[in-house]
């Protein structure tokens, strides 16, 4: 009898065969991380299964049967491998296997050289994911299957990882979108990210197995693959035991199981990580701690009979709602903390409902709402105000600490910290997309382990050996924590080291000070997150000395908008009473929500129409304000928009010659296209260029992309590429460029690694055909004196008939051309500078790179902003205006030396700010974000940086916008009040 | 927090600054100062510190490992920088924690390579770093062949280029012979034990001014080559493992989580190529920026006579090893360039740029077709010449069986191991 035992990730499968192949038992069963318990005990079910006299061999599998199978002299094979044996003795004809584990993702190429693929340490989990998502949506993967069935559409879901992912969903379910059409778009992102990530070039077609949980367990899932493989994979029968049932096949020595077991019992896994002291020594030093902490409390009265004023304040974030109703005298009537199981709207009508029960005379004399739901609650119940939540919660912290210096929210998703100067906030730091190592994170990883999340948290308050995860994002931590299992970590020393991470993390990765002493002695922490006392007491452990934690520490949203709904009533004596829906309105409450596309420009966004009784009305899913307001952000107050114009006068032209050369509109040439346009259009040859990017063309190219780390922008070029393919140009010129040229704002002008030589990643992952050569040379431009003679060599290896006084002239006027352009471009930039100081309005240079401008990259950022009253100007429209100037960074990039001049311009003009676009994974910003922000806060201004991906969810950017423009208002007086020019 | 030392003590040497506020390293520093030097290959290094000995730098090399240096980079350098920065920064912070060093009487060195990848500006992050930590007194010498940094008290002249030179061949020598012994000795240790005996000797020459001329090294490099042949070992079919990446990741065990040693474990023989033809490529990419895009002769001239030594010793060292079949050797760094034709563009010159592929290609024509293409999780350079490029070798040399890994803070051992072994139980049924 041979075993096969596959120590997967979740779950243990353990198969038998007999002598002539045939599975004679197999079994299936979580371990809940008790590795080596469960291990055993899998084996002494198999032994007791069969005849004490049975001879087995056996062989582990599994990532998490790796070191324990060396350490019990057990054979190991390792996963993927005995996948591809089991499938040549089952499916011999299988060229392609899809298996999605519970944290793993594979594509193993079985035709012709066997290849195999396995996500990167960064593509976030699959079967974890899948349930990380139906959690997010209330609902059990089964359910999720089913609902998927029923959809209709499919709403963009960003597939590079699980946290990205959830970062799009969760406002869909906040706009009020449909769970079946979440659920489709789920899984349909499982397979962007599948095929994306894996595929990496190679085709994927022919015979396909589908194997692993989430592919035997969801139809939809496998229907989604089918759909966009154009095929039909074949999920086989036992696609569970592959692994456990090839290494059965490999099973060759025989062993004495007594002993494994035996072996096992003793196993000892080496503990590699570090560990960390105790968080409480004993119970009294716990005491001491929570009776410090009760001391910031608030005033309560009852609800029930309530007679005054009362006031409401609604805070509808990301995972939960909150609600508080306060009293004339700031007192707490009545609170609510509810998870919003994917429809806020809901939640607040039952709540509602329950006041005007509880207290019927109530008299509502104001009501505020803030959080990812503010507008849909808003407009659903007639809220007064709304408020942004930083605003919101830095009113509630200066309630229980006026002079606070330093506040920090950790929420279910996100993470607010901001700086308090003068009772204005003066730097804010949110988290970015990709750490939400937050207290969903918490939560996710308790049910995970089996417990509730406070019970989870309870057990790391007196772990002894607290072990040290790291502070990276959640899908790091992820594997952290299974290796920790592993080596049998206690669920104790997991659980405090996970909360010490969510401290690390926001301290180190968030707000990065310099010292501790930047953040200030005065220092309040809220949200939901720290109401985890693990959390709190490693925050004051790493911060050295002691915070104030509210105990309305998860309220404070809320609490905040009661307090500003207070303030806004006392303010306009009058206005006794809240616009609030009435009890009987809200008896007879309707909410609809009806899906269109925008068709308003070329996004084409899907909008969520949601229609409310009394016809009130609230648009969601736009990126920008147009289907709302029905105005179009025009070019007179956007540098972007002029420049997408510009742009677009570089079209397709015939030329004298027969061949037609294909630009991609993408990274450098985004700022090139006018030189080389030019330049071939001198020479008689035909142009074509590709359009502004979408998802569509993003997808069309997908396939080719063999580094998914790499920038969004990079990852772009791909569908470039195939758009010019399928235009079948004769040549795409993409050429290599090490260097920029030279506009003397820095030590050297080279462009980014990736910028000038992404032409070769192309080259060497895309294939093509007779039709369409590609040109990835490497071209000097800045060498302008060289440049003629070295270009006349290159086309002299493509074309026939080039003429070298031809190619002369065509460089002059391309130079001429590359300066008539970005001419245009400052002298608008200097145009809406002028235009915004003439109406008042503030204006933002959104500094990024040439490629920024492209739509689909900057998500229409620019629009927001617009949408905002500001104007909006570009880092390379105003960086002349500075002259060379000493960084304290090696100032060797053309792109990056621009941001640094634009950043120091700022400083200068008094109605100016700075936003720093960054494109994930983009590793020169690591360097220049620091270098930008340390230039602008030297000038006394206020640090935004945005950080972009795939992601298409702009809640966070509004959030952050919005507490840009709401603290800048605050420092300066309101916004629109007449403004002095800085001079210039 | 770092603990400063409190109390001011007053410096030997006067702090001088240079026009952008860093502190030059001047003459007098030379003498008072100790120079930390991270290791990043400890046979070479070892040796290349004899160089500086005798030159009167008091030198040492950083050779800790604790997990703890990874925290003090995460916490004074950004957390998407390279990892490389990361610990090498982490390193010497942790170096002028321990109180093992007088930090007013301390200097770091940092490798500057001057192209356009990110490590041009690890010299910046580190002195960022410093100043957060309070380490402002220090000064931070940049060791680059492209004259970005001036310090009257530190020169790479002539001479010392020579030494170093040699330097870097004993240890490659050293490491490739070590290699392809380690993996079949029949006394476990025999090679290790050689290695020691011939670093001693070697650094015993220089310290005599010996052993760095083409004429002693050839001598050097037979006594080397013979005495390893010698090595009793027993021939058994092995897995045969390249490593190549990212310069840092690809040598330094601390990054690397062991790597070579991993693979040992696993019964593999491993080739790691040698650190001469990494220098020859980046001595080359400016002959070759001038090729493609035209420029100044003076700099042209320079680059290329250094290339040119560098041919010469190299072409004593491969003479060497010819006379002895039983060793493998790589081809000479001119031949490798053919290989990419139609690959990528000898112009790709930032990180390990062009040079990456082809040897990946050089492993794969000598047998050791199995290879780990090592990376810094997020590294720039190496999206193109390294994972970029894989899909495409393996088109070209199907017996290619490339396994990309990705080095981080955060990565763990346990994916990074479970990995290899998928390539290597291709590598194994391969060899079936």
């Amino acid at each position: 009898m041979r075993i096969g035992l596959d120590v997967g990730s979740t779950t243990i499968k353990s198969i038998v065969l007999d002598d002539w192949g045939k599975i004679v038992y197999s079994a299936y069963e979580r371990h809940f991380s008790q590795i080596t318990a469960k291990t055993a005990e899998a084996l002494a079910k198999v032994r007791a299964a069969f005849d004490k006299s049975t001879p087995f061999s056996l062989v582990i599998s599994g990532s998490a049967g790796m070191g324990m199978a060396e350490s019990c002299s057990v054979d190991f094979v390792q996963e993927v491998y005995a996948t591809k044996v089991a499938a040549e003795k089952n499916a011999p004809d299988t060229d392609v296997i899809i298996e999605l584990g519970g944290e793993d993702a594979k594509i193993i190429f079985l035709e012709g050289a066997m290849e195999a693929r396995m996500n990167g340490s960064c593509a976030g989990g699959t079967g974890a994911f899948i349930d990380q998502m139906a959690t997010l949506l209330g609902i059990t993967p089964d359910e999720m299957n089913d609902y998927a069935k029923e959809s209709t559409k499919r709403y963009t879901i960003a597939s590079r990882c699980g946290v990205f992912a959830k970062s799009d969903i969760q406002p869909l379910i906040n706009q009020g979108a449909d769970k079946r059409d979440i659920s489709a778009s789920i899984f349909h992102a499982v397979v962007n990210q599948t095929i994306g990530g894996l595929a990496q070039g190679r085709a994927i077609k022919g015979n396909v197995l589908y194997l692993g949980g989430p592919l035997t367990f969801m139809s939809e899932l496998r229907k989604s693959f089918d759909e966009t493989l154009y095929l039909e994979g074949v999920c086989p029968e036992n696609s569970l035991y592959f692994v456990a049932l090839g290494a059965a096949l490999c099973a060759r020595e025989q062993v004495d199981l007594d002993t494994v077991m035996d072996k096992l019992s003793q196993y000892e896994a080496v503990n590699e990580f570090n560990t960390l002291p105790a968080l409480f020594a004993d119970q009294e030093e716990y005491e001491q701690f929570c009776s410090r902490h009760k001391q910031a409390d608030v005033a309560y009265g009852t609800l029930e009979g309530y007679e005054g004023k009362a006031y409401i304040g609604i805070d509808a974030g990301s995972t939960t709602v909150k609600a508080v109703v306060m009293g004339e005298d700031k007192e707490i009537l009545d609170s609510t903390y509810l998870s919003n199981s994917g429809n806020p709207v809901p939640i607040v009508k039952e709540y509602l409902t329950e006041i005007y029960r509880r207290c019927p005379d109530i008299q509502i004399a104001g009501s505020c709402v803030t959080g990812y739901g503010e507008d849909i609650i808003k407009n659903a119940f007639s809220i007064d105000w709304g408020l942004v939540e930083t605003m919101a919660h830095l009113k509630a912290a200066q309630e229980f600490m006026p002079d606070v210096e330093f506040i920090i929210d950790i929420g279910g998703q996100d993470m607010k910290c901001f700086k308090i100067h003068n009772s204005a906030i003066d730097n804010i730091y949110l988290n970015e997309a990709c750490s939400s190592g937050c207290g969903s994170f918490l939560q996710t990883f308790a049910g995970a382990l089996g417990y509730s999340a406070e019970e989870f948290s309870r057990m790391g308050l007196f772990s002894k050996n607290a072990v040290d995860l790291g502070s990276r994002c959640t899908v790091f931590m992820n594997s952290s924590v299974k290796q920790a299992q592993k080596d049998g970590v206690s669920t104790e020393d997991i659980s405090a080291g996970l909360s010490i991470s969510v401290v690390k993390n926001a301290i180190y990765k968030v707000i990065r000070p310099a010292s501790m002493d930047e953040l200030g002695r005065r220092i309040v922490v809220q949200g939901g997150t720290f109401l985890n006392d693990a959390v709190l007491r490693a925050f004051e452990r790493e911060l050295g000395f002691p915070v104030v934690r509210p105990v309305i520490a998860g309220l404070m949203g809320a609490y905040g908008c009661a307090l500003h709904a207070r303030e806004r009533v006392e303010l306009a004596e009058g206005g006794e009473k809240s616009g609030i829906v009435t009890r009987l309105e809200l008896e007879n409450f309707v909410h609809q929500v009806k899906n269109v596309h925008c068709g308003r420009c070329s996004n084409n966004c899907l909008l969520s129409v949601n229609t409310f009784s009394g016809g009130r009305k609230y648009i969601a899913g736009n990126k920008c304000e147009r289907p709302v307001t029905k105005q179009s952000t025009d070019s007179d107050h956007n540098i972007y928009k002029y420049k997408q114009e510009l742009l677009l006068e570089y079209s397709s032209i015939k030329g004298r010659r027969k061949e037609v050369i294909g630009l991609p509109l993408g990274l450098n040439l985004y700022e090139m296209v006018p030189f080389w346009h030019r330049f071939f259009g001198e020479l008689g040859f035909g142009v074509e260029v590709s359009p502004f990017s979408n998802r569509e063309l993003y997808l069309s190219g997908q396939y080719s992309i063999p580094s998914d780390t790499v920038c969004f922008p990079a990852k772009m070029l791909h569908g470039h590429i195939e758009y010019l393919r399928k235009k079948q140009v004769d040549a795409i010129f993409y050429p290599c460029m090490s260097f920029n040229f030279d506009e003397g704002l820095g030590d050297n002008n080279y462009n980014c690694p990736v910028v000038a030589y992404y032409p070769e990643v192309i080259a060497a992952n895309v294939k093509f055909d007779g039709l369409t050569i590609l040109i990835n040379d490497y071209v000097g431009p800045h060498k302008r004196k060289f440049f003629p003679q070295k270009m006349t060599e290159l086309l002299n290896r493509y074309f026939t008939d080039i003429d070298p006084k031809q190619v002369k002239r065509a460089s002059e006027l391309a130079f001429q051309e590359r300066e008539i352009f970005l001419g245009k471009v400052r002298s608008k930039a200097a145009q809406i500078i002028a235009l915004a100081r003439k109406e008042g309005r503030r204006i933002i240079v959104l500094a990024g790179r040439p490629y920024h401008v492209d739509p689909e990259i900057n998500h229409g950022i620019d629009m927001l902003i617009n949408g905002f009253g500001v104007s909006v100007i570009s880092e390379d429209s105003v960086s002349h205006n500075v002259s060379k100037f000493p960084v304290r960074v090696l100032n060797q990039w053309m792109y990056h030396a621009r941001l640094y001049a634009a950043a120091k311009y700022v400083c200068t003009q008094e109605d100016m700010d700075l936003v720093q676009l960054v494109s994930f994974g983009c590793g020169l910003d690591a360097i220049t974000t620091d270098e930008v922000r340390s230039i602008i806060e030297k000038g006394g201004k206020i640090y935004t940086q945005i950080k972009i991906d795939e992601i298409t969810n702009l809640g966070a950017v509004k959030v952050r916008l919005r507490s840009l423009l709401a603290a800048l208002d605050r420092q300066k007086g309101p916004s629109g009040s007449k403004r002095i020019a800085g001079g210039n | 927090m770092i603990q400063k030392e409190n109390g001011a003590r007053i410096t030997m040497a006067k702090i001088k600054r240079a026009k952008n506020g860093r502190i030059i390293f001047t003459k007098e520093m030379k003498r008072d100062y100790t120079i930390l030097v991270p290791d990043m290959l400890p046979i070479h290094f070892e040796i290349m510190k004899y160089v500086f000995l005798n030159e009167g730098y008091k030198i040492e090399l950083l050779r800790t490992a604790k997990p703890e240096i990874k925290q003090l980079g995460l916490r004074y350098v950004h957390n998407d920088t390279c990892y490389p920065a990361l610990l090498v920064i982490g390193q010497f912070l942790d170096a002028l924690e321990s109180g093992k060093y007088d930090v007013n009487r301390t200097a770091l060195l940092i490798m500057q390579t001057g192209g356009g990848c990110r490590a041009s500006n690890y010299i910046h992050l580190l002195r960022k770093a410093l100043e957060k930590a309070g380490y402002n007194q220090v000064p931070v010498i940049s060791f680059n062949l492209s004259g970005v940094e001036y310090n009257s008290g530190f020169s790479l002249t002539l001479p010392i280029i020579r030494k170093c030179t040699a330097g870097v061949i004993y240890g490659d020598l050293l490491m490739l012979l070590s290699n392809q012994v380690k993996a079949y000795e029949i006394h476990k240790g025999d090679a290790n034990r050689l290695i020691e005996q011939w670093v001693a000797r070697i650094t015993k020459q220089f310290q005599q001014s010996r052993g760095f001329a083409l004429k002693a090294m050839k001598e050097n490099f037979d006594r080397i080559i013979s005495s390893f042949a010698k090595i009793p070992m027993k021939k058994v079919p092995k897995v045969k493992v390249g490593v190549v990446g990212e310069i840092y990741v690809k040598y330094a065990s601390f990054a690397n989580n062991n790597l070579e040693e991993f693979l040992a474990e696993q019964d593999c023989e491993v080739m790691v190529p040698g650190l001469l033809g990494f220098l020859m490529f980046k001595v080359d990419a400016r002959i070759q920026d001038v090729k493609l895009y035209g420029g100044s002769k003076i700099k042209f001239a320079v680059a290329t006579f250094l290339l040119n030594y560098f041919k010469k010793v190299e072409k004593a060292f491969m003479e060497c090893v010819d006379k002895y079949p039983v060793f493998t050797q790589l081809s000479s760094y001119e031949a490798t360039k053919p290989l990419v034709d139609g690959l990528i563009g000898v112009g790709n010159r930032m990180g390990e740029g062009w040079f990456l592929p082809a040897e990946m290609i050089e492993l794969v024509n000598h047998g050791y077709e199995n290879i780990v293409c090592t990376q810094p999780f997020g590294c720039l350079p190496t999206h193109v010449c390294g994972k970029g490029m894989i899909h495409r070798i393996k088109e070209m040399y199907p017996r290619a069986n490339i396994v990309p890994i990705d080095y981080d803070p955060g990565a763990t051992k346990v994916n990074q191991e479970n990995r290899i072994k998928l390539m290597l139980s291709v590598a194994r049924e391969a060899m079936q």
